[in-house]
């Protein structure tokens, strides 16, 4: 791993008793694009805040190209951040809040006139320079906000929720333009969301973060196949979870609702007798027996949702319900409620939540 | 239905008639000076007056300092409690209607008693002192006018945002209230200025028990010696203040629009 650009060591952030971020520890990478993901209140925009400098950590140390910034004014960082409420000047018009940060640095005019123009044109706003935020739509706001971040060459660029007061088709272009500028300039970039359909399509590393700590870090494709904790498994996408006992430790036969299901070199230590949730996500599992399968359950047809281009089917299995997809086909009818199924899945697939 | 509108408009005719009639009473007073005839003989007299040009302009330089002052002194303190200080919102909304509950008579008497010219702060010792402490004091009296107009601006913009946007990008404080919290509350502060202006123009207490040469105690010594020229002076002092608040209704249209809106 190259040398972090970003180093997020021990932080802690307390208000008296109430610790908000506890112990949070990072590693960004130069160029790198890392989501915290997390539901309301679990501290992600907390960290965002201290590495800005608006919240100065209880403990720990934020360091940034090899320098200690934990206790730097956020005027002193040279750190860009988009905002969720936009945060544009009023008073100002486009092109105005765009050079509002090179004007601070003192840049000559005609530099400032030119790196303001090229923004523009990064965003594909050109036209936009004299209109004043109000004129603007939110997505437009937003892509101001963006090229005013990044107008004084920050060292890392901060994104706070910033797609979160958007309709969602302007969301998606919007964060697919986001990742895109984000590439083009290899900009350290930090992307708080609440959204994981969001953080899951545009980061290179997610850190999913739960009551102040980060309950696991790794890439969109470990985060969503192989979830660390419980936590993370049900947060991060649609989750069938199916309680078990351990029968024979060491063969790995697991009992679901008197069937059996082989799962060996998966129980980490579980003994004999221990009971453990069992996860599947509805794309590992099938109607029918599928080749490459080698785990089948039965049970009974208990909700059909037609969704379009996806059927989405709940199957009932002893006290279990397992929701799987499948995709609609003209010729062939969807399956009847109360229809007895065989549901199967590769065990390779199944996650053993701890 | 039809009999709320009727009462409406008797309230409202009711109303206007007794704003109304005194002033048009006044204004056919003063033009009454020359005998048998309706003239602007009592405006001419007036303005034509080298007291009234001097008292005028001595009020008006004053109230520029007063509003300068107000604006100094109350747009950081407003924009501080709000930014930080939220919880000391109350204490401070108290202190700045304190001019409104305690008389002017009292403010200066105290003014007296602790700038007098034995003091430590000897304001009254000189000329300069003097006005500046009426300064000081028109500055106390417009106090309530100018944080509820400061503050009702910073009320319509996201002030720690804004804070924040800016300071993010390598603004200080200076820079943050001069081109970012100013500009967005400046028909608020305007207001407040012209409502200080009005107040000021037309204020006799402290000027009077400072012995300053102000408009408001050449207004009073005017009324207690002449007939049509007070009249025609509580005319001209209407049409200031009223042209002061059409000027904030004028400006309150420039006010920069909230950049917040659904998308």
């Amino acid at each position: 791993m190259a040398e972090p650009f970003l180093s997020i060591q021990h932080v802690r952030k307390s208000y008296g008793a109430n610790t908000v971020v506890q112990d949070f520890s990072l590693d960004v990478e130069p160029g790198e694009f890392v989501s915290f993901l997390g539901p309301s209140g679990c501290g992600k925009t907390t960290v965002l805040r201290m590495v800005a400098g608006f919240e100065e950590p209880s403990a720990g140390k934020i360091v940034v190209g090899g320098k200690d910034i934990t206790r730097l004014k956020p005027n002193q960082r040279n750190v860009g951040m988009v905002f969720q409420a936009y945060a544009l000047f009023p008073n100002l018009t486009v092109a105005q809040n765009i050079a509002f940060g090179l004007k601070v640095a003192g840049m000559p005019k005609p530099d400032t006139d030119r790196r303001v123009a090229e923004m523009l044109d990064m965003i594909k706003l050109p036209q936009m320079a004299d209109r004043y935020p109000y004129q603007l739509s939110g997505g437009q706001q937003q892509r101001i906000a963006l090229a005013r971040a990044i107008a004084p060459k920050p060292k890392l660029l901060l994104l706070d929720e910033p797609l979160s007061a958007l309709d969602a088709k302007v969301r998606v272009s919007l964060r697919e333009e986001i990742r895109s500028i984000q590439k083009k300039l290899g900009i350290t970039t930090i992307f708080v969301t609440h959204d994981q359909e969001e953080a899951l399509s545009i980061s290179d590393r997610i850190a999913v973060m739960y009551g102040g700590k980060a309950e696991q870090v790794g890439t969109p494709f470990e985060i969503y196949n192989r979830p660390a904790t419980k936590f993370v498994a049900n947060f991060v996408g649609t989750l069938n979870v199916l309680e078990g006992k351990v029968t024979d430790a060491s063969t790995g036969k697991v009992q679901v609702n008197a069937q059996e299901v082989s799962l060996k070199g998966k129980l980490n230590g579980s003994k004999s007798g221990d009971t453990l949730s069992l996860a599947l996500r509805p794309e590992a599992i099938s109607l029918a027996r599928q080749p490459g399968h080698d785990t089948s359950l039965s049970g009974e047809i208990a909700e059909v949702h037609f969704l379009g281009s996806v059927i989405r089917v709940r199957v009932g299995i002893g006290g279990n319900t397992v929701s799987l997809d499948t995709f609609n086909n003209s010729t062939t009818p969807p399956p009847v409620v109360g229809d007895k199924a065989d549901i199967s899945f590769s065990s390779g697939d199944m996650l053993v939540l701890h | 239905m039809k009999s709320g509108k009727f009462w409406a408009w008797v309230t409202f005719i009711l109303g206007a008639a007794y704003f109304f009639i005194p002033l048009i009473a006044t204004l056919e007073f003063s033009m009454r000076m020359k005998r048998g005839e309706y003239s602007f003989e009592a405006y001419r007299v007036v303005l034509g007056d080298a007291r009234f040009q001097e008292s005028f302009t001595f009020s008006v330089v004053a109230a520029i300092f007063t509003i300068i002052l107000g604006v100094l002194l109350v747009v950081p303190t407003a924009y501080w409690i709000r930014l930080r200080l939220p919880q000391l919102r109350p204490v401070v909304e108290f202190v700045t209607l304190l001019p409104l509950v305690i008389p002017a008579i009292v403010i200066v008497f105290g003014y007296i008693r602790m700038y007098g010219s034995s003091s430590p702060l000897p304001f009254l010792a000189s000329g300069f002192g003097t006005n500046a402490l009426l300064v000081i004091g028109y500055a106390t009296l417009a106090l309530p006018y100018m944080y509820r107009a400061v503050d009702t601006g910073l009320r319509t913009i996201d002030v720690r945002t804004l804070t924040e946007a800016a300071q993010i990008l390598g603004a200080g404080w200076t820079t943050i209230i001069g081109r970012v919290i100013l500009p967005n509350v400046l028909i608020a502060v305007l207001s407040g200025a012209f409502l200080t202006f009005a107040i000021v123009i037309g204020e006799f207490t402290v000027a009077s028990l400072l012995n300053r040469p102000a408009f408001g105690p050449y207004l009073q010594n005017m009324g207690a010696n002449r007939a049509y020229e007070p009249a025609a002076l509580a005319i001209i002092a209407f049409a200031i203040t009223w042209g002061c608040m059409s000027l904030i209704q004028v400006l309150s249209r420039f006010a920069p629009k909230s950049a917040s809106r659904p998308n």
